[in-house]
């Protein structure tokens, strides 16, 4: 599973480092960066950060390309 | 073309985040036809922006930055094969193995390469660098994770100023170099740029403005050193060139099409012209190659290398390749994009160059936590916030609605006693590091020519 974030829509609620902190992470008060390619381990977290994202700001889905 | 919209041949060139999701969009609006995606890189769509952050950092692989796909498209892909030609009358994409695709509909998504060193021989040291592919950031974070002595970051602009900080933030020595007088200058002007100046130095980078590169040195193949134009000399084994992005149109120059250094022009729907400035409706155009008409911005042609525009130009541009007449959108979403650096969040909403004046309405740089609110002729049009994110909402909305420039003494953010200032917008002829919104036409109260009567 990957993800990516729309970080213009992203206002730093910060949910999501919360709910997965493996793949989210607050860099400073604001700045998000998370793990692209999401750990097997961490596929149910990731779905639920996604959820509570306050902004929805968070797409979740298969690689995409060549299938 | 087809004469039911929803068939046909589609071919879209570009397999980055533009085109992806423009395929994605094609099939969920419910084109059935047949759909192919060509691009140049060996790779399925990957995500660009992580590259010279968390990739330098350490924290995510390069390989890893691949997109998530919103749905299935069933398009055909062929990567690794760079579109050599457009033949518009005969409707086919000739690509560079001399295979022929034919369209009913085409999408151009070629996008932006890294601009590269202009010395092929310098360019070619081992320890030269520069940051757009996968392979590049790859490479660059493996070179960084040795512990190189001393990095020179060739161009201030984001991306330089990105790489700069994930080299200080590993501990590294690190030189940015930058013709201009400041930091993000050729985006956000000069009264920011000083600000980010600052925020350079006490990071403790090494921060030349002013000053060229004047060459790059190498011992055995291998990067030793480089000259600036000052008569100064950097022991460097690691140079990352910075010097902003090139538009993929050179396949585009025997098209007939308005497509050159400053992107492939179209109109509000994102169909392409042609050179003789008539609106094509079998070519289209999104992304970082496109340059559009924007009524925010008295409709000149904006180029944007922006992650945001990428994903909405797609959008409107698929939605009206299966639109007839008046189904078809306008592309009008408000430009936008975010850095991060130096552990801060800057983003911005609008066009920054767009602008005569700034202030700053919110916070201080002292701070580390502000507001620049941009007006041009007593309107605002855009707005830079540095860990304020929140804020950006409300400025997008002044921007929309033509709200009037300076804050009035009525408004929530008005801060007595601080005055606009010139925005300092420079002649981005004049940067190492190239802007990231051009403004690819003129304005109309800008007289370029002056007729003199004779006598």
């Amino acid at each position: 599973m990957q993800v990516v974030v729309d970080l213009n829509r992203c206002q730093g609620y910060a949910q999501c480092v919360f709910l997965a902190p493996r793949v989210f992470e607050l860099h400073g008060e604001e700045s998000l960066l998370y793990t692209p390619s999401v750990p097997d381990d961490q596929r149910e977290r990731v779905v639920q950060a996604a959820t509570a994202c306050p902004v929805q700001a968070i797409l979740l889905g298969e690689a995409a390309g060549v299938a | 073309m087809s004469r039911d919209p929803w068939d046909g041949r589609i071919v879209i060139v570009g397999a980055s985040l533009a085109g992806l999701r423009a395929a994605e969009t094609l099939r969920a609006e419910g084109f059935a036809g047949e759909l192919t995606i060509v691009g140049d890189e060996p790779h399925p769509p990957y995500d660009r922006p992580p590259l010279s952050k968390q990739v330098l950092l350490g924290r995510a692989r390069a390989e890893d930055c691949v997109l998530p796909a919103r749905r299935e498209t069933g398009a055909t892909w062929k990567l690794g094969v760079r579109a050599a030609g457009l033949d518009g009358d005969g409707r086919q994409v000739i690509l560079a193995n001399g295979e022929h695709l034919p369209y009913d509909r085409l999408l151009i998504a070629t996008g932006t390469r890294a601009r590269p060193w202009p010395q092929p021989e310098e360019a070619a040291l081992d320890g030269v660098f520069t940051v757009r592919t996968m392979e590049d950031a790859g490479r660059l974070a493996e070179r960084l994770d040795a512990g190189p002595r001393r990095v020179l970051v060739i161009g201030a602009g984001f991306t330089g100023s990105e790489i700069a900080s994930a080299c200080r933030e590993r501990g590294l020595a690190v030189t940015v170099a930058e013709r201009g007088p400041a930091p993000l200058i050729g985006a956000l002007g000069g009264t920011v740029g000083s600000w980010a100046a600052e925020l350079h130095r006490s990071h403790g980078v090494d921060l030349r403005c002013g000053v060229t590169v004047t060459a790059l040195r190498g011992s055995g193949g291998r990067l030793t050193g480089a000259e600036l134009s000052d008569g100064s000399a950097l022991d460097v084994d690691v140079a990352v060139v910075a010097l902003g992005a090139v538009r993929n149109t050179e396949w585009l120059a025997d098209s007939g099409l308005a497509a050159g250094p400053k992107g492939v022009a179209c109109d509000a729907g994102c169909r392409v012209v042609d050179m003789y400035g008539i609106v094509t409706d079998d070519v289209f155009v999104a992304g970082d190659v496109a340059r559009f008409p924007h009524p925010l911005f008295q409709y000149q042609f904006l180029a944007l290398e922006h992650w945001g525009n990428a994903v909405a130009q797609a959008e409107v541009a698929a939605h009206n390749m299966i639109s007839r007449g008046r189904e078809r959108r306008p592309h009008l979403s408000v430009p936008a994009f975010w850095s991060s650096q130096f552990g801060l969040n800057i983003k911005s909403v609008g066009v920054p160059t767009f602008s005569d004046q700034v202030v700053i309405a919110q916070g201080s740089p002292e701070e580390r936590r502000l507001v620049a609110v941009y007006g041009y002729q007593g309107r605002v049009t855009a707005a830079v916030t540095v860990n304020s994110a929140k804020s950006l909402e409300h400025y997008e909305e002044l921007i929309c609605t033509g709200a009037p420039f300076p804050p009035g003494p009525d408004a929530a953010d008005h801060v007595p006693g601080r005055e606009p200032e010139p925005s300092d917008v420079p002649d981005p002829r004049g940067l190492t590091h190239g802007p990231t919104v051009a403004l690819t036409g003129h304005l109309p109260d800008r007289r370029l020519v002056v007729l003199r009567p004779g006598g």
